[in-house]
């Protein structure tokens, strides 16, 4: 197996590197591309995001989908963005599709009929950030109880939760903490 | 925590709750049981008990504090969660490591390997019923420790290694006492597979229980020895090479069968591959040399340096006050753990604090494809699938 990026191969008249390929599938698929320190990440549209999937799991080889996370820019719009990371085993290489959300309209479209491993890591998400995924089969809290309220990755979220508990400890009242 | 209403009893299945404080699960997991006779129908975990929020935590914290947190995600691995995060760090500060450090972080996080393949494989025998290997594979995890206390001052959560480096220089006789423990650590693993790989009641208890196709693998995402128990050879330290593991030269096993024996055959396999990386990484590192880049204001400097210049004074105020500040940017770091891919995902602002701080937890992932293992298998052999998945709580929740 063969270790040089693909935009060297692109630059050896090789095969064409991803981002191109992806550019000439659709242009409108690559809403932006940003390559910082050797590691390629593609914008995609909302809309876009299963079908570039697909195309990505189907004609790239990216059959694995190593990870799934979110990011929040609050309180800058759009400030939540969705990050896929994406392997292609036999050749091997690493893409991250990235999808940008605004606060007021957190959905998109999950990734489970593409990878079923998904699955967990898009529950993770909402679990935490709050955001929905069309299409989810099971989308429940994951690793907080189901009666919680709010979303603790999301930036307005204090790090120390908020103080005023439903229940207080014996012994304490509201002002004593 | 979680209602699970999704397993649903019929007139001819029974509904059979598990855990959350079930022995054989190692820590917290809760599984819901629906069983038709004593044959699993359909199984589902139910996870987040020991939810910390280290995720959370990392985001109010500068760089350089979250090391220590990192320790306490996967308690097995403390080393790779350690190097995987400091990586990423120092991916975003676009920071060279000196070969002698990428040489002891590679030692250690092999040692490291062993040492958590040696608890999996001790726990895992005496959930089966094998309680003799669970005190040998102790006896040599110790040693093991003893290595982690010289070199660090702590057995387990050691946070040693650090941005830029590793957080000491190796102590006055480390050569000696890793020499003596690569000379009879190979006959110990002889002595584990003399007890286990032939026995009648292990192979009856392993041999085609839990089986998972190598498609089905992939397409649940998971990774490490379960993936390459079915036959693909994904190892991040020959395919992603870090650390100069590129240098080193070893074998990544893989099988065919699948299925709860040949996961412990390809972690045995592991611990003798580990075995060879420790040698030649203990051959490589010399004498002398650094073991911290040397990068003002990130790297803490020396405390002679300190006593004597007021730059050294000015810079270690600054990082332990105000931190450092990255570029802006992302940075995706994978690396190959026991368990599996260890991904740390960090997001920077430009702030002395990270903007976002996630960890891809093999267990986490390789947990969800679990209920694929069980189903069809007898109530019996839910116990040998959870432990042939290796997973760790504190590294499934964080």
């Amino acid at each position: 197996m063969t270790e040089t990026s693909n935009q060297e191969n692109s630059a050896a008249g090789g095969r064409p590197s991803t981002v191109e390929l992806l550019r000439a599938w659709d242009a409108k698929a690559v809403a932006e591309v940003v390559e910082y320190r050797g590691e390629t990440t593609v914008v995609v549209p909302r809309e876009l995001l299963r079908a570039t999937a697909m195309r990505c799991r189907d004609e790239m080889q990216f059959n694995l989908l190593t990870d799934a996370t979110c990011l929040d820019r609050h309180p800058f719009e759009p400030r939540f963005e969705v990050v896929y990371q994406l392997v292609a085993t036999a050749r091997p290489e690493k893409l991250r599709l990235k999808v940008k959300l605004f606060g007021k309209d957190a959905v998109l479209d999950s990734l489970v009929p593409v990878w079923p491993g998904a699955n967990w890591l898009e529950r993770e998400i909402y679990d935490l950030f709050g955001i929905h995924f069309n299409e989810h089969p099971d989308l429940r809290r994951i690793v907080l109880p189901d009666d919680w309220e709010g979303h603790p990755l999301r930036r307005d979220y204090p790090v120390e939760g908020f103080r005023d508990l439903p229940v207080m400890p014996l012994g304490f009242t509201k002002t004593s903490i | 925590m979680t209602t699970v209403e999704t397993a649903v009893g019929t007139a001819k299945t029974m509904v059979l709750n598990m855990g959350p404080q079930h022995p054989s699960t190692h820590g917290v997991l809760r599984i819901l049981l629906e069983l038709d006779g004593e044959t699993v129908v359909k199984a589902v975990p139910d996870c987040g008990y020991l939810h910390t929020g280290i995720e959370k935590s990392c985001e109010d914290k500068t760089y350089s504090q979250a090391i220590t947190l990192t320790d306490r995600m996967d308690y097995l691995n403390p080393l790779g969660n350690n190097l995987v995060y400091c990586m990423a760090v120092e991916k975003l500060l676009d920071l060279e490591v000196p070969k002698r450090a990428q040489y002891i972080r590679v030692m250690m996080v092999e040692l490291q390997r062993i040492s958590s393949h040696l608890v999996w494989l001790g726990t895992h025998a005496i959930d089966l019923g094998a309680m003799t290997v669970f005190l040998y594979c102790f006896r040599e995890r110790e040693e093991i420790l003893k290595i982690f206390e010289m070199f660090a001052g702590q057995r387990m959560m050691t946070s040693y290694i650090r941005i830029g480096g590793v957080a000491l220089q190796p102590p006055a006789g480390w050569r000696q006492a890793i020499d003596k423990f690569l000379k009879y650590m190979p006959s110990r693993v002889d002595e584990y597979e003399t007890l286990l790989t032939e026995n009648r009641i292990w192979m009856g208890r392993t041999k085609n229980v839990g089986y998972i196709s190598a498609e089905d693998a992939i397409a649940l995402s998971m990774t490490g020895p379960t993936l390459r128990a079915a036959g693909v050879a994904y190892d991040n330290r020959k395919l992603f090479p870090y650390s100069s593991y590129e240098e080193f030269d070893f074998d990544v096993p893989t099988r065919t069968d699948s299925d709860c024996f040949g996961r412990y055959m390809i972690r045995v396999a592991e611990m003798r591959e580990s075995l060879k990386i420790v040698r030649q990484a203990m051959n490589k590192i010399t004498d002398e040399g650094a073991v911290k880049t040397d990068a003002p204001g990130i790297v803490p400097p020396q405390r002679e340096k300190m006593k004597t210049e007021m730059e050294a004074l000015i810079y270690h105020f600054k990082i332990f006050t105000e931190g450092f500040s990255p570029p802006a940017g992302e940075a995706f770091v994978t690396v190959e753990s026991p368990r599996g891919e260890l991904g740390c995902f960090i997001a920077s602002d430009g702030s002395p604090k990270p903007l976002r701080c996630h960890f891809r937890s093999p267990s986490f992932i390789n947990l969800q494809a679990w209920p694929k293992l069980v189903q069809g298998q007898l109530i019996s052999d839910v116990i040998a699938c959870i432990g042939t998945i290796d997973i760790v709580l504190g590294e499934v929740d964080r």
